[in-house]
């Protein structure tokens, strides 16, 4: 029991550059941006991160670093995709392969260099409720933000007019303009906000979860996260899902690896990839009209449950994604 | 899925020569800038590390003859994206392809050791070529059936090859007596493709990557099926009430590319490592993109760009032994010039 609490525990905080990561993508996929430079910008944000906070030896500054270093990315395929009309894909993976690198060149100094890192920090009280406490009160201070972050994307698209508009920016951005919303400067906000998430991704890894800094540090995690975000329907509770379920696999697969130790580790390794493909491919499956038929030929009591779970599982990309913006 | 790119790379046309020039000249001056600044803040004499990036490769006989098998294969690579690109997509599973051509190769170099050399060398490429071809239908039958979008089958099939060299190199193929993630048993020499002397260049390689150019030169711009091609990367749609089959054009597309990827790493195999290694591509896939998009899927500039790129490449391998600094400059260099062709082209208004 206590075994299987430490190990949920564990994905739990290993999911954690994952949610951020993620979030910042979901908000931007939402706006109608597509960032793809996320694995390169995580990368360049770790090793500016870890680099600041080991010069100035304040953990905050080494984040804010980080969160800064993601925006700039961001601010770049801004301008050229936002307001220079280049493709969103082109840009975002020539700024992938740029920042990763950079990392590698500017971060060279610093490999392999002792640094801050996050300190453990139990919630008093809290931490001592059984199950729950040791579960997700005894942390750090970023892995708490990360379960916060949640809600709160959640929240802000779905509850508030801000989340409204930031919606329609993505599905209806000839709508929101002619309702007098500023389509082109909100979506470099929040393309800017997603940015700083994505960044702060990085930093969770150099100075948190991954201590330190080395060569391609945070191994192909921003692809993974752009993968997590499709497979969670731009829905941030789905997304934040996929995160952990992709957590768990990692966890499992470095498990199984003591059970069938004649399969080399790096198999294992692959595993969640291939998965990642299969689930994509089921829901898309799903989605299509063939399944719709397939469906209005169940019993009645039987119907309704199953139309509505395949509803929720396949949902569409926002309408406008990655399409570039014209004022009519 | 991510909606179709209105803004994707296609062939340019009907620009004047005059606004290319001064495209590619603000692309150049803007990279270099900023690739000085970044030698700069690591205290690298900018003048120096430019010495070694663009005249390195011209040092020895042996840095010529390898920057010219680093341009083989990105050639190749380069010219199977030229067609993906022009259909409209970004084939981003190259990487994975040019791996499992490369373990395809070696398939019939293990099973008929006894096979007169030149038979087996086409067997090889044989092999490759369906290898890489078959792993990009893979990609092609997720895009077209199950709208799994290109870009993330392509990167999750990468991640995959991978772990299927690693498997065999670590597994199966292993060196006898000491399994090592370094690479399979080395091949015997008489299989490797034949060299000039004592250097490493197979002139086989630069030879089939620049027929390949040519053939496809000729089939995006002479023929209808390239035609076609562009059309559908224009517009899927209208292509198809045109009654071109649009979806066995994508599909074509990608084969063709992920067959040129495996003869790359067929050539990987027989004239570069002589093994299989866990990182067989080398990152010349992603390397082919960056070429790819610089040139706008042009087939005309394919050659030139992709031999600037290997020589910025080689020459920056020697940057940690002389100037103590890491040759991921070259790469940053690479970046800077698509990143800023990107940038001069939106300025001058055009997509």
């Amino acid at each position: 029991m206590e075994q299987i609490l430490i190990t949920l525990a564990a994905v739990l905080a290993t999911a954690a550059p994952l949610i951020f990561a993620t979030m910042g993508e979901t908000i931007s996929e939402r706006a109608g941006v597509v960032n793809l430079s996320l694995d390169g910008s995580m990368l360049l944000a770790a090793m500016a991160g870890f680099a600041v906070a080991r010069v100035s030896g304040s953990l905050a500054l080494g984040f804010a670093a980080a969160a800064l270093v993601g925006c700039l990315v961001a601010l770049i395929l801004g301008v050229l995709s936002l307001s220079l009309g280049q493709s969103q894909t082109a840009v975002g993976f020539v700024l992938a392969l740029l920042c990763t690198d950079l990392s590698s060149f500017l971060g060279t100094p610093y490999v392999r260099k002792p640094g801050p890192a996050v300190p453990h920090a139990p919630l008093p009280g809290l931490s001592d409720i059984p199950i729950l406490g040791p579960l997700l009160f005894s942390h750090d201070m970023l892995i708490y933000a990360s379960f916060l972050l949640l809600p709160t994307v959640w929240w802000f698209l779905y509850h508030t007019r801000a989340g409204l508009v930031l919606r329609a920016l993505g599905e209806r951005p000839q709508t929101a303009y002619a309702r007098g919303v500023p389509v082109i400067r909100l979506r470099y906000l929040y393309l800017l906000i997603g940015g700083a998430l994505v960044g702060i991704a990085g930093a969770a890894y150099s100075l948190d979860l991954k201590q330190g800094w080395s060569y391609r540090h945070t191994f192909g995690t921003g692809w993974i996260a752009l993968a997590i975000v499709i497979f969670g329907g731009w829905h941030p509770w789905r997304v934040a899902i996929g995160c952990y379920l992709f957590a768990a696999l990692q966890s499992l697969a470095s498990r199984s690896q003591s059970v069938l130790p004649s399969i080399p580790t790096q198999v294992f390794q692959v595993a969640p990839f291939v998965l990642m493909i299969v689930v994509l491919a089921l829901i898309n499956l799903l989605a299509s009209p063939g399944t719709a038929h397939r469906l209005a030929t169940l019993p009645k009591p039987l119907r309704r449950p199953a139309e509505r779970f395949v509803g929720w599982l396949a949902t569409p990309a926002p309408a406008a994604l990655g399409q570039p913006f014209q004022r009519p | 899925m991510i909606a179709h790119d209105q803004a994707t790379p296609t062939i340019s046309e009907g620009h004047t020569r005059r606004s290319a020039l001064l495209i590619a000249a603000l692309a150049l001056v803007g990279a270099l800038i900023f690739t000085s600044l970044v030698l700069l803040s690591s205290n690298v004499p900018p003048l120096a590390a430019y010495n070694l990036i663009f005249l390195g490769t011209f040092s020895t006989p042996t840095r010529i003859s390898d920057m010219v098998m680093l341009a083989s294969p990105l050639l190749l690579c380069s010219c199977g994206l030229t067609l993906t690109f022009a259909a409209g997509l970004y084939n981003l599973g190259i990487e994975g392809q040019m791996a499992l051509g490369a373990v395809a190769a070696m398939i019939p170099l293990r099973l008929l050791p006894n096979l007169p050399p030149p038979l087996l060398w086409v067997l090889a490429f044989a092999c490759g070529a369906a290898g890489g071809a078959m792993w990009a239908l893979l990609v092609a039958g997720l895009r077209i059936r199950l709208q799994v979008n290109e870009i993330f089958a392509g990167l999750g099939l990468n991640f995959l090859a991978s772990g299927i060299a690693l498997y065999l190199v670590l597994g199966p193929w292993r060196r006898i007596g000491r399994a090592s993630s370094s690479g399979t048993e080395p091949l015997p020499t008489d299989v490797w493709l034949p060299t000039f002397g004592t250097l490493r260049v197979a002139p086989a390689a630069p030879v089939i990557a620049l027929i390949i150019l040519v053939l496809i030169w000729f089939a995006v711009t002479r023929t209808r099926w390239g035609l076609e091609l562009r059309a559908v990367g224009l517009n899927p749609q209208a292509a198809g009430r045109m009654g071109i089959p649009a979806t066995r054009r994508l599909a074509e597309s990608l084969a063709a590319c992920g067959a040129l990827a495996g003869i790359a790493g067929a050539i990987q195999v027989l004239a570069v490592f002589h093994q299989l290694i866990p990182s067989i591509s080398s990152g010349i896939g992603l390397l082919a993109l960056l070429v790819v998009l610089l040139i706008q899927a042009n087939p005309a500039w394919v050659l030139p760009i992709a031999a600037a790129f290997a020589i910025f490449t080689t020459g920056s391998l020697q940057m940690s032994v002389a100037l103590g600094a890491d040759s991921s400059i070259a790469g940053v260099l690479q970046g800077a010039l698509v990143l800023f062709a990107l940038l001069a082209r939106g300025l001058s208004g055009r997509r």
